[in-house]
Order: C-alpha cells, then sequence, then structure tokens
C-alpha cells in the first residue's frame, strides 16, 4: 500500500478544531512539567507518553467520516469507528517506536548534545514506526497468501 | 512565564505531528503519527534548560514505562472500537483511565 498526502484533509479541519489540539497539546505539556515539579522526574516521566490528543482526533475522525457519509445520505454508519480503530492500531505501533525514542534518549542524553540526541531520537522513531508499519504490512500480506495456497 | 513558554512550545509541537497526521493516508500509517513524541520533545528541551540533563534522563526513563501503558491504550482502544463497535469518542476518553492504571502499575513494579 502506496503511503501519500492528502491535502483537502486540511480543508475539512475547521479553526476551532487545529485550536482544541493546540489547546489540549500546550495544556499537557505544562501539566506534565508540574507534575515533575510537584512529584519528581520519575512520575513527570510518565506522562511524557500520555495520549494527549489521540481522544481528539480520534472524535475528529468519527465525525468527519459521519459527515461524509450523510452527506452522501447515509444516516448510519460504522465507518468512523473502523477508521479511528485503524488510527488507533496505527498509534499502538508507533507507541512502540516512543519507548524506542525514551529508550535512546535516556541513554543518550547524559553524554551528548541536547538538540542532536532529541533530533537523532525523532528520526529514530520515524524510521522504526515506519518499519514495524511496514513488517505488520508484510506480515498480514504473507498469512493471506499462505491461507489462499492452502486453500 | 516558564509555565506560558512551555505552554506555547507544546502547543506548537503537538500541532505539527496532529497536522503530518492528518495529512497522510493510508489511515494505519498516519495513526502512527498518533504516538509521536510530541509532548516529550517539548518537555525534554525545556526541561534540560531548567533542571540539567540527568533529571531529562530520568524522566526519559520513565517514559518507556509510559510508552507501554500507551500501547496498552491504543490496543484497547482497537478492541472497544474496532471489534465492538463502542463510541469512539466515549471510549477514547474514558480509556485514558486504563493509560493511568498501566503506568503507575508498571512504575510500581518497575521502577519504584
Amino acid at each position: 500500500m502506496r503511503i501519500r498526502v492528502e491535502l483537502s484533509a486540511l480543508r475539512r479541519t475547521q479553526w476551532h478544531e487545529y485550536l482544541i489540539r493546540f489547546l489540549l497539546g500546550g495544556a499537557i505539556t505544562v501539566i506534565a512539567g508540574l507534575i515533575a515539579k510537584g512529584f519528581g522526574p520519575v512520575i513527570g516521566g510518565l506522562f511524557l507518553a500520555f495520549p494527549a490528543i489521540f481522544p481528539a482526533s480520534a472524535t475528529l475522525i468519527d465525525k468527519h467520516e459521519l459527515k461524509k457519509k450523510r452527506k452522501a445520505g447515509i444516516p448510519v454508519t460504522l465507518r468512523g469507528r473502523l477508521a479511528v480503530a485503524l488510527d488507533a492500531r496505527g498509534a499502538a505501533l508507533g507507541a512502540i517506536a516512543l519507548a524506542g525514542f525514551a529508550c535512546f534518549v535516556w541513554r543518550e542524553l547524559p553524554g551528548h548534545e541536547t538538540p542532536w540526541v532529541l533530533g537523532a531520537g525523532v528520526l529514530l522513531w520515524f524510521i522504526a514506526a515506519v518499519l514495524i508499519w511496514r513488517a505488520r504490512k508484510l506480515h498480514v500480506y504473507l498469512s493471506r497468501h499462505r491461507r489462499k495456497t492452502s486453500a | 512565564m516558564d509555565l506560558i513558554w512551555r505552554f506555547l512550545v507544546g502547543g506548537f509541537i503537538v500541532s505539527i505531528f496532529a497536522v503530518i497526521g492528518d495529512l497522510l493516508r493510508p489511515r494505519g500509517f498516519a495513526g502512527l503519527f498518533g504516538a509521536a513524541p510530541s509532548v516529550a520533545l517539548a518537555t525534554l528541551a525545556l526541561t534540560v534548560m531548567g533542571e540539567g540533563k540527568a533529571y531529562a534522563a530520568t524522566e526519559s526513563r520513565s517514559m518507556i514505562v509510559g510508552a507501554a501503558a500507551f500501547f496498552l491504550y491504543t490496543i484497547a482502544c482497537v478492541y472497544s472500537v474496532g471489534v465492538k463497535r463502542m463510541k469512539a469518542p466515549v471510549m477514547t476518553l474514558s480509556l485514558l483511565a486504563l493509560w493511568g492504571l498501566s503506568a503507575f502499575g508498571l512504575w510500581a513494579a518497575f521502577l519504584r
């Protein structure tokens, strides 16, 4: 399956939906900082992997799919829920890579320059996430192929 | 002033990753960006400036546990919304409690 950029998605999202995600992102960053100050870095660090905007993004996906179907004259649909489930499956794979990012920063930060470590960490997260996603796709393809050949 | 700066940087980085996720297709691939290290980037960069590298490294070690809880949270979302067909906004919000339970459970088991 080819990865593509869909610019029309920007038009579907309204300005207040961007604002909500900005506010949520800012709020959770402040809260993570305050928790670290109050309870120490061990507890505070947990919140660096808090699913900050996932519920907001999932709600948007659900809403947009519902709107699309209503426009097409279909009042009740499960498509939104399926799209959210797909998004969550992607996020699950991303979370594995997120653990890799955290591990890399934990090991490398004390001995290297911060911008380098954070930059390399994000690159590592992206490469690991894409590889895990590709590996999962290949696994699904091979399982289907094996089932077809054995039938 | 530190809190305002933290809010703006955090909001900006989280929004950037959210927009990238919006633009990409297929949906499963775009979902990867739902677990991007956006809050971590903003927080760690500012923490190093204020508290030092050792403090930020300790936070990063805990983040591994937080990411494991994130993984469990998303799997529960896939099951409840995709398999059981429950309402997405309700489930994604209420399952945040599972993230909290998993994160603190794993913290108690491995980091305490």
